[in-house]
């Protein structure tokens, strides 16, 4: 029953009492039920874009400069034109969220699910098509209950399916679940596992889904949060969207913070808007370091992204801000660690996370992970070698050859490489692997080699 | 004048193909073309592993990774994914080239054993060339590698070890896109990734032998090649199958004069490398403890005994002479001889001995008329983009199964439409454009009423819409090819004439493609080893220089030659490669000709039921054994040659006929192959100028087509009995694992050959009160019942019972009697 | 005998009908049929295989993949606790070793009572409330020490009604009515949409 008791109940969610273009409905506790949607103005959108001419709104949104949210942040307007004149043509929405750090495709799925189906009955309407699959990653079972419960009363409610809202167009969104595989959340892999198949990516050219995606037909893969900003936009205009956020990255962003702050959560921030520095230490934000340490390094855009320190603290949040100085925004997953943090350690965690997820398609990323993982293992066990620290680099450099993306050193005099990495793979996971080491090596060299002669010292080997 | 023919006209001729720049220098690619492929093409072999050029890119390995510059600065693409695009700048020796192939190369591998002297492939295998090549010198991996249970069988035939697979997926892919049987595939993800089957579901594929040989390491190994040889002691030539009419281009692997292995070879024209795997391990029978090795007598206790040459080769002349009149001798047999020796004997035969009664069909074959005279399609045409296929015969998965490679081939991925005329459901039954599957007896009256039109009504059980579809398909203006096979042993052959007249009728430009299934069949018939021809289908009155005399009279087929006997009318039988007791499709009939029969000449090269009945053995050297030509299905003459020497005293049976007109005092002109091959290429019309010892070497062989037109004579076929309520209409066709000869003296493969089971439709079943997988009581009329386990399968047609032929179990020849249009059988539950 | 049972083969067929190719529908129903039996039996795989009309192999090559899907029994409550890069920071890996020893299993183990199977997992989406863990699926947001001893107790004392025996996915599911239905075609025949045609056709 809708209520309308106003509770920042959430987990998760902090209410940083900015502008509201995705996470309006966020604070009501039936956040998530038609009744509150449609009091709040849920389904406008979608009904004024219906009276429209669709290329008439897939215009609107191009003209937004809605830059894509699951990571690659391409604009979804012009991703939406590549198109050919061919059908039938697939909508996917890729809800499969699982990059470590990320989460807020979860929330926007829970908490507002209608929202996002209406935001892919705008989509489909837009790019003409009559079929959406909409991807939830399986471990979120209650993101899929809300959501089939939004689309059973939007069924009901005529909202979707067929003659949508009383005219023409009949419109089906199917949702999917997945089973848990990471890989699932890069688009051809995405389509790869809806066909029904094991969710190894497709090599692209050719297979670029918006020519050849699902069943080899025309397909967009967009993002839940790029959606679920869909009906806004359509409701207030480009303009009126334009308004926030920076130029280049109009809008706003779901970021999660975790990780060594006093007040991790997740927040609706204004793209460009704000710095590292104002998210962490900002009252409005994270409110600082936990327990007033020093900061010791982060991680500014998901686990695959290489790492900032404290120089980068001053760089807005924005994606053209961010890659040039090494890294990239990704999914809006920002991690922390502290001066407590052992860089060893963490660097490990990441990099196993890199080969347990390889779907093992390609040479490289299959044994190069995994490689990858049992030097840095040794190395953290007292097994280390001196020699396995170039080892590492080098192992890198197979799997992503040339400079690997990383942040300019303060005093080594080392100057950013810009992101993103070359890569003998099919896709980035494998690449993703050497962010890390990359990163932690060429900070913190040091301690890979303390842990390494402690090694020694203990075995009593000279080497 | 118009523009175009202007420019045309001025416009210098432009070099076909896409420029591109090789390593500095401009070459040229096909449209569409893979740039691993137009590399190789110009002489620079880009290292690869998943790479099939028979199969679609997955560009898994990297191990192809090259430079390329598409006009936005170099980057490293898979050689393997790309096609070469205008101008491009490839560099296959730059630095950052090497670097990225080593670096893959050392990451393949670090989990791969190091157990190369152990292994099968050791010493032909890219991965071992690869990492000698390119390789960094010692590896630089000290943790522990990945472990598996060492090698498991996934099949019968094909062993797989884990550990030393490098995940290409070339046999998973294999698998599925080429054979259509994924029954092996990647299982679990990233490192832990392996090749397996589902549990207790074997890798069990006519084809799975391939996957042994695409394999770039050792980690699929063929359980008969198993620890054989080493490669370094292989000797090897290129041969042709003898296995079945496709013709399949292969090459014999032998060690010690022992054969090994055989392997597919690349030919465009047929198999395009693929073998299955009758073909691929049939060579085991050659040395089998059934192998004939020496002649032998039956001695006057009636054992058969050991003689020498001459003794055996003068009772043969004495059989032969002592028969009153040629027509009194009969040879059935001849498909499993080469070329040369089908010629040796129908020379001796007819032009030496005027004996007409000669048929190298053994009652499953069509009349050999329309077979050389259709117009031929080739394994090419038929299969081209676009095309449609009428399959009026067999399963070809079963009874050609590397033609059923091509076909699926071209109907999966080339647009090619199948209209399935065969009496049952085959393995195409889920790609088929329309599914006409005729009752026993019914072919010719349903292509009659698609030649009339007559396709707005069902007939027989076959829905209009089906006949619409196929109608409108065969006059469309697609080309159209027709497969004529015999789809059922318990139905006349007639059946099958008069619905290619009728298919004819209604496409006269049609072609054709013979589904005849017994090796060198097509060789036989054109060398004369069929009533009625000469070589070349010359009729008996052609005059053929150094042939003495002719048949007066057209002999008699195989049925006509058992009749004949039963009937007293044959002193003398020679059998040349032939077991007609067991697979003559009339048991009873076979059985009492050999009882009456006075002189059996066996020439042949394995015991068999019916050599163990000879009163004369002359051991024949086999495939693998000796050189020669084969005619495929489509005409295509291709080389077969020896790799060892045959054992004992086998020698070609070639030798053995001119040994034998010698001692009868003749001399068939020739004592060596190539004087024998010469005579064919002077007195066999389609084969003026072409050289037998070089036709089919360095490339696909040519085709020969025979210099005469089938005209249909038979307007009418025998009537067709109504079929009352209680009768099935029996089908019996070939599997590809029968109780052949070859294939029980292969000891890896007999053990593939099934029980029979009776299947009927589900709804035949249910009516009969029968269920899945139990016993019913079968007979036909006016023989005893017996038991069978019935089976419901919807590829049956309703009223049509299935027992397939030459299995274990029920032999199905024994439920026919040659010569009826169709056979009734009863089951009872 | 652990094929689906009658009422999840119509689910199965309903959950098909939603999809252009049958074979997309293999990992919903690969749910189904762990939701019936707590794993996935070979069984099952072989009729999901009739189902979808393709080989066991195939299904097992795709079932295999996902980590979600489990082919021998599981406790009946999942508890898969994070240990990655933010759950790290603030303890995962602790609560993890706690884990171990209160429940005396490794990773990947089941209690001797079949309660409980224990994982280490990678990050679930719930990073801001590190250290978290998920049991069947459902989270628990920063689990202390003794917050996991609780809960355990409450799952051992059936005080946790609302979390569903293993297997169990989602408890709400799609449905639609066949008069709502816009209506799915095979990727072969379906065309552009009637309504796009129309407005997107040049004004005469
Ligand atoms: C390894 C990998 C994992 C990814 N995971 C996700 C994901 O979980 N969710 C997501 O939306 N995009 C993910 N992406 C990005 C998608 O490939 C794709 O770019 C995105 O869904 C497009 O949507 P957008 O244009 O709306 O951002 C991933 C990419 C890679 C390479
Ligand atoms: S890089 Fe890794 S995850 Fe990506 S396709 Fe290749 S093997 Fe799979
Ligand atoms: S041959 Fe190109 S990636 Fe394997």
């Amino acid at each position: 029953m809708a209520t309308n008791a106003y509770v920042p109940h959430a987990a998760g969610y902090v209410d940083n009492e900015g502008v509201k273009i995705v996470s309006s409905r966020f604070p009501y506790e039936d956040s998530h039920t038609l009744e509150r949607s449609l009091a709040t103005g849920g389904y406008d959108g979608m009904k004024k874009a219906l009276r429209m001419n669709p290329a008439e709104v897939a215009a609107v949104v191009k003209d937004a400069v809605l830059l894509g949210r699951g990571g690659a942040g391409f604009p979804a307007g012009v991703k939406w034109g590549f198109m050919p004149p061919v059908w039938p043509r697939y909508l996917v929405v890729n809800g499969d969220e699982s990059e470590p750090g990320t989460y807020k495709d979860r929330l926007l799925m829970e908490n507002d699910p209608h929202q996002l189906i209406e935001g892919c009955i705008i989509a489909c309407y837009a790019l003409g098509l009559n079929t959406c699959f909409l991807y939830i990653r399986g471990e979120m079972p209650v993101a899929h209950e809300r959501v089939a419960q939004a689309l059973n009363d939007a069924y009901a409610a005529g909202l979707v399916g067929k003659n949508i809202d009383g005219t023409d167009v009949s419109i089906d969104v199917v949702l999917h679940w997945g089973a848990g595989a990471y890989i699932v959340g890069e688009e051809t892999a995405l389509i790869e596992s809806l066909e029904g198949n094991r969710g190894m990516p497709r090599l692209k050219p050719p297979f670029f889904p918006a020519a050849k995606g699902l069943y080899l037909k025309p397909t967009i893969v967009n993002n839940v949060e790029t959606l679920a900003n869909l009906p806004w936009i359509i409701s207030n205009g480009a303009d009126e969207y334009k308004k926030y956020g920076s130029e280049r990255s109009p809008g706003t962003r779901m970021l999660a913070i975790s990780g060594h702050v006093k007040r991790p959560g997740v927040y609706e921030v204004e793209q460009g808007k704000v710095t590292f520095r104002d998210l962490f230490y900002g009252e409005n934000y994270c409110q600082g370091i936990k327990d007033d340490n020093e900061l010791k390094m982060y991680i500014p855009g998901g686990g695959s992204a290489p790492w900032f320190f404290e120089e980068q603290l001053d760089i807005p949040l924005e994606a053209s801000e961010v890659g040039p100085a090494g890294s990239m925004l990704g999914s809006g997953a920002i991690v922390v660690m502290d001066e407590t943090t052992d860089a060893v350690r963490a660097c490990l965690r990441v990099v196993r996370f890199f080969a347990r997820e390889s779907c093992g398609k390609c040479a490289p990323c299959r044994e190069g992970t995994t490689w990858e993982e049992k030097v840095l293992q040794r190395i953290l066990d007292g097994n280390g070698r001196p020699q396995d620290i170039d080892l590492l680099l080098e192992i890198g450099a197979n799997i992503s050859p040339g400079n690997y993306p990383v942040a300019a050193h303060p005093d080594g005099g080392l100057e950013a490489v810009p992101f993103p990495p070359k890569q003998t793979t099919i896709c980035p996971l494998g690449p993703s692997s050497v962010a890390p080491i990359t990163s932690a090596i060429r900070r913190f060299r040091g301690e890979f080699e303390a842990k390494i002669a402690a090694a020694s010292e203990m075995s009593g080997s000279a080497v | 004048m118009t523009a175009t023919e202007n420019t045309e006209s001025e416009t210098p001729e432009v070099e076909p193909g896409i420029p591109f720049i090789l390593n500095g220098e401009e070459v040229r690619a096909n449209e569409g073309e893979l740039l691993i492929s137009a590399a190789e093409r110009h002489g620079v072999h880009i290292p690869h592993f998943c790479y099939h050029p028979r199969m679609s890119s997955v560009g898994m390995c990297r191990m192809c990774l090259v430079e390329v510059d598409s006009g936005r600065g170099p980057g490293l693409q898979p050689a393997c994914m790309q096609p070469v695009m205008p101008d491009m700048k490839v560099n296959t020796e730059s630095e950052p080239t090497t670097k990225a192939q080593d670096g893959v190369l050392e990451l393949l591998l670090i989990n791969h054993p190091l157990d190369c002297p152990v292994c099968d492939k050791g010493g032909e295998c890219p991965l071992q060339d690869n990492a000698y090549a390119f390789g960094p010198g010692e590896s630089r991996f000290v943790e522990e590698k990945r472990h598996y249970e060492k090698p498991i069988s996934i099949s019968e035939l094909v062993y797989l070890d884990r550990e030393r697979c490098i995940l290409c997926d070339r046999c998973t892919r294999f698998a599925d896109e080429v054979a259509g049987d994924p029954l092996i595939h990647f299982i679990d993800r990233g490192a832990q990734t392996q090749v397996n089957t589902f549990p207790e579901h074997e890798f069990s594929s006519y084809f799975s032998g391939n996957t042994v040989q695409i394999c770039p390491v050792g980690a699929l190994t063929a359980q008969p090649y198993r620890f054989a040889a080493r490669p370094w002691d292989l000797a090897e030539v290129e041969s042709t199958s003898m296995v079945d009419p496709t013709g399949a281009r292969v090459a014999l692997h032998s060690s010690q004069n022992r054969m090994v292995r055989i392997q597919g070879v690349d030919s465009d024209a047929t198999n395009w490398g693929w073998l299955s795997d009758k073909e691929r391990f049939i060579y085991e029978a050659t040395d089998s403890p059934q192998r004939l090795v020496e002649p032998m007598l039956r001695d006057g206790r009636g054992e058969q005994v050991q003689t020498r040459w001459n003794t055996a080769i003068k009772n043969t002349v004495d059989a032969l002479t002592g028969a009153s009149d040629p027509r009194r001798i009969g040879v059935i047999g001849g498909a499993r001889l080469t070329l040369e020796s089908q010629y040796a004997w129908a020379k001796l035969l007819k032009g030496l001995g005027a004996v007409d009664n000669i048929d190298a069909q053994i009652g499953d074959g069509l009349p050999a008329d329309l077979v050389m005279g259709l117009p031929k399609a080739t394994i090419d045409s038929a299969c081209a983009p676009g095309g449609v296929v009428v399959l009026l015969g067999a399963d070809p998965k079963e009874e050609l199964p590397t033609l059923y490679l091509r076909l699926r081939h071209a109907i999966q991925n080339d647009g090619v439409s199948l209209i399935e005329m065969s009496p049952r459901q085959t393995a195409f039954a889920d790609s088929v454009a329309a599914r006409l599957n005729p009752l026993p007896g019914a072919a010719g009256q349903i292509a009659g009423a698609l030649a009339d039109g007559m396709v707005g009504t069902s007939i027989g059980g076959i829905g209009s819409d089906q006949l619409t579809t196929a109608h409108a398909l065969l006059t469309s203006d697609r080309p159209v090819t027709v497969i004529v096979g015999r789809g059922n042993l318990a139905e006349s052959a007639d059946v099958v004439v008069s619905a290619v007249a009728a298919l004819k009728r209604l496409v006269p430009n049609a072609r054709f493609l013979s589904g005849l299934r017994r090796g060198n069949i097509h060789g036989a018939l054109e060398m004369g080893l069929t009533p009625g021809y000469l070589p070349g289908g010359q009729e008996l009155t052609a005059k053929i220089d150094g042939w003495e005399m002719a048949p007066q009279t057209k002999g008699l087929d195989t049925a006509g030659i058992l009749k004949a006997a039963v009937n007293g009318g044959l002193d003398t039988l020679v059998l040349l490669g032939a077991d007609p007791l067991r697979d003559f499709p009339d048991a009873a009939l076979a059985e009492a000709a050999f009882e009456r029969i006075g002189t059996i000449v066996a020439v042949d090269s394995l015991m068999n039921r019916s050599t163990q009945r000879a009163d004369v053995i002359l051991p024949a050297a086999m495939f693998g054994e000796v050189d020669g030509t084969f005619m495929n299905l489509e005409g295509r003459v291709s080389p077969v040659n020896a790799k060892v020497t045959a054992p004992g005293q086998a020698r070609p049976d070639w030798m053995i006929a001119a040994e034998v007109a010698q001692a009868a005092g003749g001399d068939l002109g020739f004592s060596r192959l190539e004087e024998l091959q010469a005579e064919i290429s002077a007195t066999v019309p389609g084969f003026k100028g072409i050289d037998l010892a070089t036709a089919g070497v360095a490339e696909d062989g040519p085709v020969i087509s025979t210099a005469r037109a089938w005209e249909p004579t038979l307007t009418e076929t025998a009537p067709i009995p109504p079929a009352d309520d209680y009768g099935l209409r029996l089908v019996v066709d070939r599997k590809l694992w029968d109780n052949g000869t070859m294939i029980n003296a292969s000891a890896s493969l007999g053990n593939l050959v099934d029980d029979a089971v009776l299947t009927l439709s589900p709804a035949d079943l249910d009516r009969l009160g029968g269920t899945s997988g139990e016993e019913v009581q079968m007979s036909i009329a006016g023989g005893s019942s017996q038991g069978i386990v019935a089976m419901a399968d919807a590829r049956i047609p309703a009223g049509a019972a299935h027992v397939p032929f030459g299995v274990k179990g029920v032999q199905a020849q024994e439920l026919i009697t040659a010569g009826d249009p169709v056979i009734e059988v009863r089951v009872q539950a | 005998m652990s094929r689906l049972n009658e009422e999840n083969v119509a689910l199965a067929e309903e959950i098909i009908s939603r999809y252009p190719r049958k074979k997309s529908a293999l990992i919903p129903l690969l749910h189904v049929a762990q939701e019936q039996e707590g794993h996935v039996t070979n069984a099952a795989m072989e009729h999901l295989a009739e189902l979808v009309g393709i080989t066991p192999a195939e299904v097992l090559g795709t079932a295999s993949f996902y980590e979600m899907f489990k082919f021998e029994p599981q406790g009946k409550y999942m508890v898969n606790i994070c240990t990655n890069i933010a759950c790290q920071l603030l303890g995962g890996e602790e609560l993890l070793h706690h884990a171990e020893k209160t429940l005396g299993i490794r990773p990947g183990g089941t209690t001797e009572d079949g309660m409980f199977t224990l994982e280490d997992v990678e990050c679930i989406a719930a990073c801001t409330e590190a250290p978290c863990l998920q049991v069947n699926y459902r989270h628990e947001n920063r689990v202390t020490i003794k917050g996991f001893d609780g809960l355990i107790a409450q799952l051992r004392a059936g005080e946790r009604p609302e979390i569903p025996n293993h297997g169990t996915l989602g408890k709400v599911r799609q449905h639609i009515p066949a008069d709502r239905l816009a209506g799915i075609e095979s990727p072969e025949t379906a065309g552009t949409p009637e309504w796009y045609s129309s407005r997107t056709a040049p004004a005469s």
